[in-house]
């Protein structure tokens, strides 16, 4: 019964990350009905962001909100650079300049910061005054923050003009540029904001699986997953979905023999079982559409 | 029915004159470089795979890596634990191609564009580590791989590289015919009006899901033969050899090349043999040039903006000038 709470604890906590991955990907889908390929490995290059910041002495919950603001800069120039020019085009078009983001991010942090696997600090201590059998403190801290990032996230969009602007380009754009939105900025800002989040996750998850220029390629499909299985038109329903896909991983890897070699064929099979029987995801709406 | 016949001079010319180079180039270059001319042929194929579905019928793969590795898998097991004939074991790969890609494409019905995208995405992502698993290891070969030897030359006196040169030449001819034909065809015109627009296709009487699983299939078929093909001129196959950067490798060369052209697959082939090692040198020649994969990528997304029809569209458009001003 203990292994079985640790593995669900653990695997809340690691399915946070996804969740905050997941939610990266919800919000570009929601402002752009596409996935953003790139986003695990710009988290991958925010991480190393963070890494070089403490290599330089910064205390490590410095390095972290320095990074998170670099990324969300970083996103921000990305859209409008590089997306924005695709921004009409072909969804094909589309998807091969986000594949073309993801192997440039890929091969410039293996060209500046190497293919060696690094340590990365945790961002909390390793004594919380109380011990626990089920649970570290690491994976406790991810828990306890992601919380916190998705209920700010919430409150940015529920509760500001901005968030609400955002909202309103996402989800009628023509009618959003009438009433004096700017959405090509909105756009830029979402970019921003998922740059940011995809930061949070990769920061969280690298003193997990070490840090190297791959390490993003598992969690990527794991908030696909995730995000897939909440409902891509859903953001609550992505954060549930990454929850839910980071405890059934650690089941799998347990229980079902060989799962725990095959963890990526386990994501392979929740998102194609995911598409086929049940496309709008958990919580997403149903798309009809008239002929 | 009356219709201009497709083979104007002008365009059997231009085959004449590419298969009589096509033809001497052995003769003329060292064997490692028929080598790689032969690779490049193998990528062909593959991307000729790729054409047919993304270009042709509308259905993305960014997961053709997954294909092409069980192509080139089949081929290798059956020589290795079986001592097949090498180009007997084509026959199968392309089938098991076939089927899996078939298989694949019933759920991909259900996706669209970006879905299918993701789905193969996720299938090019896990194909490594399903490759590595233990339980597949005695006939995988595992992390390892298999080493497999390099046809004999089918003709006396030509080098083992320049047989299979010509053999590879050969099955690319004929697969680009075939797919030539099959795109002119009924069915070629049912494939392109399911990309153009699905819905009126169905209400013409086409049955979309046949059309776009069997598309698949053909796709997956293609690919697995340039997967068996690949596995003779390189000797082995492993895990990593198949991973996310071949799909991403697929995807430039179909853009690179054109990816609503047949004849573009010959420049896509081509570029991606010899232009990463291009890149190579250059990033090894200046410290501050990136490396070759990020040139790769930075190339993608130009490409994309700037000549997203490929090297062949920008030919077809430069004939097309070419015969408007000459007739003006």
């Amino acid at each position: 019964m203990d292994l079985f709470l640790q593995l669900t604890l653990a695997g809340l906590a690691i399915g946070s990350i996804y969740s905050c991955v997941a939610l990266a990907v919800v919000m570009i889908y929601q402002a752009t009905d596409h996935f953003n390929f790139a986003q695990g490995e710009m988290a991958m290059f925010s991480t190393y962001v963070a890494w070089t910041l403490v290599g330089l002495g910064a205390p490590v919950w410095l390095a972290f909100l320095l990074a998170v603001g670099i990324s969300f800069l970083a996103g921000v120039i990305i859209e409008r650079v590089i997306v924005k020019p695709v921004e009409n085009a072909p969804v094909l078009n589309q998807i091969i300049v986000f594949i073309g983001l993801l192997v440039i991010f890929n091969a410039v942090a293996g060209w500046i910061w190497e293919f060696t696997i690094k340590p990365f600090p945790s961002l909390f201590p390793e004594d919380l005054g109380f011990k626990s059998t089920l649970i570290g403190p690491h994976h406790l801290g991810v828990i306890a923050l992601t919380l916190g990032v998705l209920a700010l996230v919430f409150a940015f969009f529920r509760f500001t003009r901005v968030g609400l602007a955002m909202r309103a380009a996402a989800a009628n754009p023509d009618s959003a540029r009438l009433v004096g939105v700017s959405v090509g900025w909105m756009l830029a800002l979402g970019w921003g904001l998922a740059a940011s989040i995809g930061a949070v996750g990769g920061i969280l998850v690298a003193p997990i699986v070490y840090l190297e220029p791959n390490m993003m390629a598992g969690v990527l499909l794991y908030g696909f997953a995730g995000a897939l299985l909440g409902g891509v038109s859903s953001p609550g329903g992505a954060v549930l979905g990454g929850l839910v896909v980071g405890v059934l991983e650690n089941w799998v890897g347990q229980y079902v023999p060989g799962g725990s070699e095959l963890k990526l064929t386990f994501a392979l099979i929740l998102i194609v079982g995911v598409l086929v029987f049940k496309p709008a995801g958990l919580f997403g709406r149903v798309v009809v559409r008239r002929v | 029915m009356d219709r201009p016949n497709p083979l104007r001079p002008g365009l059997l010319v231009g085959f004449g004159v590419a298969i009589v180079f096509a033809a001497i180039v052995p003769h003329l270059v060292s064997d490692f470089t028929s080598f790689q001319f032969t690779q490049a042929m193998a990528y062909g194929i593959a991307l000729l795979g790729l054409n047919i579905l993304t270009g042709y019928n509308g259905q993305f793969s960014i997961g053709h890596s997954a294909f092409y590795a069980v192509g080139a898998y089949t081929a290798a097991i059956l020589l290795y634990h079986f001592g097949w004939n090498h180009y007997a074991t084509l026959p199968v790969a392309a089938l098991v191609a076939f089927v899996v890609g078939f298989l694949f494409g019933l759920p991909a019905l259900r996706l669209e564009g970006l879905y299918l995208a993701l789905a193969t995405f996720a299938f090019a992502v896990a194909t490594p580590q399903l490759l590595k698993f233990d339980a597949f290891e005695h006939w995988t070969g595992g992390v390892q791989g298999l080493f497999v030897p390099k046809p004999e030359p089918l003709i006396e006196g030509l080098s083992a590289d320049q047989s299979l040169y010509y053999v590879t030449l050969a099955i690319m001819a004929f697969l680009m015919a075939v797919a030539w034909c099959l795109l002119r065809s009924r069915s070629g015109r049912a494939i392109m009006a399911i990309r153009d627009n699905p819905i009126a296709a169905s209400t013409m009487g086409i049955n979309t899901a046949l059309y776009k699983t069997t598309t698949f299939g053909i796709s997956a078929m293609y690919t697995g033969i340039a997967g068996a093909l690949s596995v003779f001129v390189t000797e082995f196959v492993a895990p990593d050899a198949f991973n996310f950067f071949l799909a991403v490798n697929l995807l430039v060369g179909s853009v690179v090349g054109g990816i609503v052209s047949i004849p573009g697959v010959i420049f896509g082939g081509l570029f991606l043999v010899f232009v990463p090692n291009f890149a190579q040198d250059i990033s090894r020649a200046y410290p501050f040039v990136p490396p070759p994969w990020a040139i790769f990528g930075i190339f993608l997304i130009l490409a994309i903006y700037f000549v997203p029809f490929g090297v062949w569209g920008a030919v077809e458009r430069a004939l097309a000038w070419w015969k408007r001003k000459s007739a003006a």
